[in-house]
This record gives structure tokens, sequence and C-alpha cells, in this order.
């Protein structure tokens, strides 16, 4: 059975790596789109940072469920309910942390100067080799940024975790959650051993942005 | 990569924010100045060539190709025009070594090609000890080198020069337009120069496109075109803000001056010698901010024209201030100037409505207009 505390860290991780893949094509187009209504996309994905996240659960709870549209779905072609799995814990916390992934992410690729761009294609590079060779470079640190808060915003989920997963241990259990139960058992020293650990990691994930952040700063001619 | 030379024809049309631009040329595989005061469109109409906006209505075509056509709704994006563009900025990859720069555009070559097009050049300008250094470690001229070098290694079948010289030194800058001109003569390219100094638009070409409010006014010869007298409509349009009809008094043409009266006043301007003969009518122009204001007579100063007068209105235009200051000679009949001072002078010199002042015009910021 694996430990809350893996459990957390293989949550986080395959969060990130989602948002990477989900939140990098968004930023982009938040980054460079022209759309007019564009701050209203950036409102919808920033409403977990202000949303409790028993609400956001509460709602993702409902849609996860059989009954919801989305579990209905999956239902169908897993033969389990969404809610109160692995799978559903990811795609709660891809929702709950899209915006600890996106805006740094956003910020990162409009902040690459943009007569860089223009040289590349005046070069006669492509969309996609300007961005690979150009953007995603020189917007590095703060997609690291991105990936890192992301990660440990996961590892440190909570509420959203409690309302769609329920606290099955070894499939649903988190650190965070493994923590509070052990609290409400009047089991301090269990539940000191997964704070510390969980404040080490978390600081330790912090600490690796900034001086990761400091060393790579292009300074442009 | 073929480097045969191939004709710029433009002819486009669109709004811009001040006025509609609507600018048609050709140019062979020759070196063309254009050339206009900031604003004038001259950025915009490289912008459209280059493929980084798109005009609202003509066509761009560069020899057989079609860049863009509004008819056949022809929109040839940026990266298949293969022109080379190169600004003030050079915009230099930061993280990339300045030999990685230069390939960048030749990322599709095989390697062996590659390195012997981005190492003959590197050799050409004179960075080759240099390819290992990324740009921030190299100076401005030698990044501007680069840039050009990284531009030319693509051989571009076009070139667009926007005052790519300007932040550089005089010694640096002539190394380099050398370079890119003995380039220009190899390839016979089509190569325009975009340029606001008058001085530079003289010296670089044969032939210069003079632009005003997103028109080309004039064509031609530098010498032909800079000497030509402009007409009143033009003068207002360039911002001469004062416009006087005077006649000639005298001609010294052992100092290349003469004296002129402003007509129906007493007032004698010494202006540059024109050929004019004493008795003729002239029209002479003269910009605001070519005039200087003193509170007390100057001494000692090399200007030849020193009128006194008296400030009749102070009115505060954007970013400066407008004086209307009417002189005259002795008792005689008065004429007004427009002065253009900056907000400061007028807290420094303490001026206001009302007030006696001295306006100090220099012989040569007289123009003469056709009549």
């Amino acid at each position: 059975m694996i430990s809350p505390l893996l459990l957390s860290l293989k949550l986080a991780l395959v969060t990130s790596c989602l948002l990477f893949v989900v939140g990098l094509p968004l930023a982009w187009w938040l980054a460079f789109t022209g759309f007019r209504l564009r701050f209203l996309v950036e409102s919808v994905i920033a409403l977990p940072i202000v949303l409790p996240p028993t609400v956001l659960g509460f709602y993702l709870l409902l849609e996860f469920g059989s009954r919801g549209w989305l579990g209905a779905f999956w239902q169908r072609f897993t033969g389990h309910t969404l809610a109160f799995s692995f799978e559903g814990l990811v795609l709660g916390s891809v929702i709950y942390s899209l915006p600890f992934a996106v805006q740094p992410f956003t910020a990162a690729l409009a902040a690459v100067d943009r007569r860089l761009l223009a040289s590349s294609a005046s070069l006669g590079a492509s969309s996609w080799r300007t961005f690979w060779r150009i953007t995603f470079p020189l917007a590095f640190p703060g997609i690291v940024t991105g990936f890192a808060l992301s990660f440990a915003h996961t590892l440190g989920e909570f509420g959203v975790v409690l309302m769609l997963g329920g606290n099955i241990a070894g499939r649903t259990q988190t650190a965070s959650i493994a923590i509070y139960d052990n609290v409400q058992m009047l089991d301090y020293q269990a539940a000191a051993r997964q704070s510390i650990t969980l404040l080490g990691i978390s600081l330790v994930l912090l600490v690796a942005i900034n001086a990761l952040n400091r060393k790579r700063n292009w300074r442009l001619p | 990569m073929s480097t045969s030379s191939a004709v710029l024809s433009v002819e486009i049309g669109m709004s811009l924010a001040q006025f509609q631009l609507e600018c048609s040329f050709r140019a062979d595989s020759e070196v063309v100045v254009l050339f206009g005061a900031s604003g004038a469109g001259k950025t915009s109409v490289l912008d459209c060539i280059a493929g980084f906006r798109a005009p609202r209505h003509g066509r761009i075509a560069l020899g057989e190709r079609m860049l863009f056509c509004s008819e056949r709704g022809v929109n040839l994006p940026v990266r298949q025009r293969h022109i080379g563009y190169l600004s003030q900025q050079p915009a230099l990859f930061p993280h990339l070594s300045v030999r990685q720069n230069v390939e960048y555009g030749l990322l599709d070559q095989p390697r062996p090609e590659r390195d012997a097009r981005v190492g003959s050049i590197l050799e050409r300008f004179g960075i080759a000890a240099l390819a290992a250094s990324r740009p921030a470690a190299i100076s401005g001229g030698e990044q501007q080198r680069v840039a050009l070098a990284r531009t030319l290694v693509r051989e571009p079948q076009l070139l667009l020069l926007d005052e790519p010289l300007t932040a550089l030194d005089l010694r640096l800058k002539s190394l380099l337009l050398e370079a890119i001109f003995d380039w220009q003569r190899e390839r016979a390219v089509p190569l325009l120069y975009v340029t606001h100094d008058q001085t530079e638009a003289y010296s670089l070409s044969r032939r210069v496109l003079v632009m005003e409010m997103g028109r080309v006014v004039a064509d031609g010869e530098p010498r032909q075109i800079f000497s030509a007298p402009f007409s009143r409509e033009r003068a207002a349009l360039s911002g001469y803000e004062n416009i006087l009809d005077a006649v000639v008094v005298e001609t010294h043409s052992a100092l290349g001056t003469m004296t002129c009266r402003v007509a129906g006043t007493a007032l004698l301007l010494e202006s540059p010698l024109a050929n004019k003969a004493a008795g003729e009518a002239v029209c002479l122009a003269l910009r605001a901010g070519d005039i200087l204001v003193a509170t007390s007579r100057p001494s000692g100063i090399s200007a030849r024209n020193l009128l006194s007068g008296r400030i009749r209105v102070v009115e505060d235009c954007a970013g400066m201030v407008e004086l209307r200051v009417r002189s005259a000679a002795g008792d005689g009949p008065e004429t007004e100037f427009r002065v253009h001072i900056t907000r400061g002078a007028l807290q420094n010199l303490g001026l206001e409505t009302g007030q006696a002042v001295w306006l100090i015009i220099k012989t040569h910021s007289i123009q003469f207009l056709r009549n």
C-alpha cells in the first residue's frame, strides 16, 4: 500500500506534468492573442485562487460522480467512478492548480522581447521553431517556476482532495489528509513527522526555484 | 539559393494614426534612401514590405514573387519573404552565442554548407574571434555587426535597413556602411535605407525618396532634391511655422549671405545666399524651434540676426511652449514670429506676456521657398 506522502508526491508530479502540457499552450495563447475578451478567460483560470477549495471540490464532486456528465462518461469507459479515485484527484488538482502554472507561464512568455520573435521570423523560422528555440528557452525560468508552484500547491492540497477523494488509505489519502486524520486521533507525533516533511519539501522547492531564477537571468543586449 | 537581382515594386495604402499612407515606388538592384521626418511613415512602409504588418490595400512584389496583394488575397508570412531586415536594435538572441545567432537562419541547410557559410561571413565581418561569446559580452558595434552577418548569411533578396547605425559612433558607422554597400554591390539586390538624417541621405546613395505624411513627395538625386526650393505647403507640413514674404536688399557673394527685408516692415534678416538679385521678392521659412530667446541683448554671439521684440502671447502646447513675439525695426510696422521653447526655459527666464525680449536667428536656419 502506498504511503500518504508518496501518494501526495505522485499526485503532485502527475498534476504538474499535465499542467505543463495543458498550461503551456494556454499560456502561449494568453500571452500572444489579440482576443478582446482575454480578461474573461484569465479570470476563470484565476478562480481557484480565490474560491474556497471546498466550493470547488463540491462542484467537481457533482460533476465527477456517476450522475455528472463527466463522471458518467468516465464510468462507461473505465467501469469505476471518477470521484473517490486517484484519476479524479489528478483531474481536480489540475483544475485547482491551473492558475499556479498558467500565470507564471504567461508572464514569462509575454516578457520575451517581441523584437527577438520578429527577428526569428525574418530569419525564416516557423512559429514552432521560434517557440522552441527562442521563446521557450528565454521563458524557461518562469516555466520552471510555474511547474514548481503547481507541484508545491498540489502537494499541500486539502479541501479539494477531501471533497473529491474522501479519505481512502492507499488510494486517495494524501499527506495533508493523513495529518488531519492523525490530529483527529490525537496522534501528534505522526502528524508532526508528516508536517515537517511537507514543510521541508516545500521550502527546498521554493529555494531551488529562486536560486535558478537568479542564475538564469539573461541580460538583453 | 538564387542571388539574381529582383526588382522591388511597392504600391500600398493604409490608415495610420495621423494620416493616410499612400505610397508607391520601385527599386532596382540599387541603394535607395527613404528619407523623412520621424512619423512620416517610413518604418510603416518597411514593416509592410518585411511582412510585420499588412497594408489595407495594394501590392508588393519582389521580382517574380508576389509578397502582398489585396486583390488576390496574398499575404506571404514574414518567414517566407526572404528579406533581410535590420533596425537600430540588433535584437540578437541573448541565450545563443555569436555563432549560433549567425547560423540561426540556416538551420535547414546541411551541416557542412551551414558551417562553411557561417565561417566565411564571420571572417568577412571580423567577428570570428567572438564566435563563442554571448551577445551581452560584446560591444554595441560588434553586436550590430553580428546582426548584419546573421541577416546577410541568408543571402536575402532585398535588404531593409531602418536607421541601423544611429547608435554607433562615426568611425564604426562608416566601417559598417562600407561593408553593407560592398555586399550590396556584389549581390546586386535592392537595398532600402531609412533615415531622418539629411547628411546621411546625402552621402549614402544616388537616389533618395522623400516621405512626408505617408506620401513620397520627391524621388531623385539628393543634390537636386535637397537644394530645390520647396513649396509653402510642404514647408508648413514639414514644420516650418514661420513663413515670411521678403525682398532681397543686398547680396554678399563673398560671404555667402544676403540681406533681406521682411515685406511691409523695415526689419532686416541675414539669410544664406540664393540665386536672387537685389529687389527680388523671396519667401523665407523658419522653424519656431530654431529661434532662440534672450531677456537682454546678447553680445559676443555668432548668430547674425538679433531682433528686439515684445511677447504678445504665451501658449502652452503639447510638451513645449509657443511664444508669439512681435518685432519691428525702430517704430516701423511689426511682424510676428512664432517661437518654441521648453517649459523649463519659460520658468527659468520668467517670461510673460508683454515682456521685451531678443530673438536670435542663425543665418542658415532660414530656408527659401518656391514663390
